[in-house]
């Protein structure tokens, strides 16, 4: 699915779409940013509620197609700066990674 | 061909979480220009950013080098930091002497170190206590 569709499914807040038709083939969760980056499949959707400058880092580096920030946390305002600025997808959900991986996972 | 390279060098700021990265960003996006595959530059990223993440969080920050050629990666990556007492320990995954506050952040999950062993094709580190630390590492590409 793309990340367009996924915004959608999830009924998500959307900070930054860069390329909204970028797609989304496999996922990852959590928040331990060297897990992630040793862990997250290119072109994943990565849900955390992580909300750092640190995560747009990790999130260009390992490749992945969107950060879904969950549990209704926002980017903070260096993160929110930098994902527009590196072009990262990143959209929030109210729920939390369980909540919202399971609304999603059988699409992907 | 075989001869050309290119060669880069960084100062990674100690303590600064917002730049840290930056250096393996600006490493990746020459990799790109260069056309190496997604795969390797993925590698790369991963490798290096680890080893830079640990110099900003544990050494007070460090030099990286960079060795490009058509075929593989040289990084070299030096701190004048409180060094690694024992490094058998720090390799194991899990294992983090990151300070709370930066556990916070995301970090100090362990897997630092192990993520450079596992992702370069050669990896060496070499560490003294009250010395510092150099970690060279070469990624092949293809």
């Amino acid at each position: 699915m793309t990340v367009k569709e996924l915004v959608q499914v999830l009924d998500a807040k959307v900070y930054n779409l860069d390329d909204e038709m970028r797609e989304v083939t496999s996922g990852y969760a959590g928040d331990f940013l060297s897990a992630v980056m040793g862990k997250a499949p290119t072109d994943s959707a990565w849900f955390t509620i992580m909300n750092n400058v640190n995560v747009c880092a990790v999130a260009t580096l390992a490749e992945v197609a969107v950060v879904v920030l969950c549990e209704g946390v926002e980017p903070d305002e260096p993160l929110l700066n930098k994902v527009k600025m590196q072009g990262v997808n990143l959209i929030a959900v109210k729920e939390d990674i369980f909540g919202a991986v399971k609304k999603v996972c059988h699409l992907i | 061909m075989a001869n050309q390279f290119i060669h880069q060098e960084y100062l990674v700021a100690g303590n600064n979480f917002n730049s840290a990265g930056s250096a393996s960003e600006a490493v990746k996006s020459t990799l790109k220009k260069m056309g190496v595959a997604s795969s390797d530059i993925r590698r790369v990223a991963i490798a290096m950013y680890e080893g830079e993440i640990n110099m900003v969080i544990h050494a007070g920050g460090g030099i990286a080098l960079v060795d490009i050629y058509y075929d593989k990666i040289n990084i070299l990556l030096n701190d004048k930091g409180k060094g690694i007492a024992d490094l058998e320990k720090a390799m194991q995954p899990g294992y983090s002497t990151a300070p709370e506050e930066v556990q916070r952040l995301g970090f100090g999950a362990g897997m630092g170190l192990p993520n450079m062993k596992k992702y370069a094709d050669v990896f060496d580190i070499q560490s003294e206590v009250g010395v510092g630390t150099t970690v060279k590492m070469t990624i092949y590409f293809g």
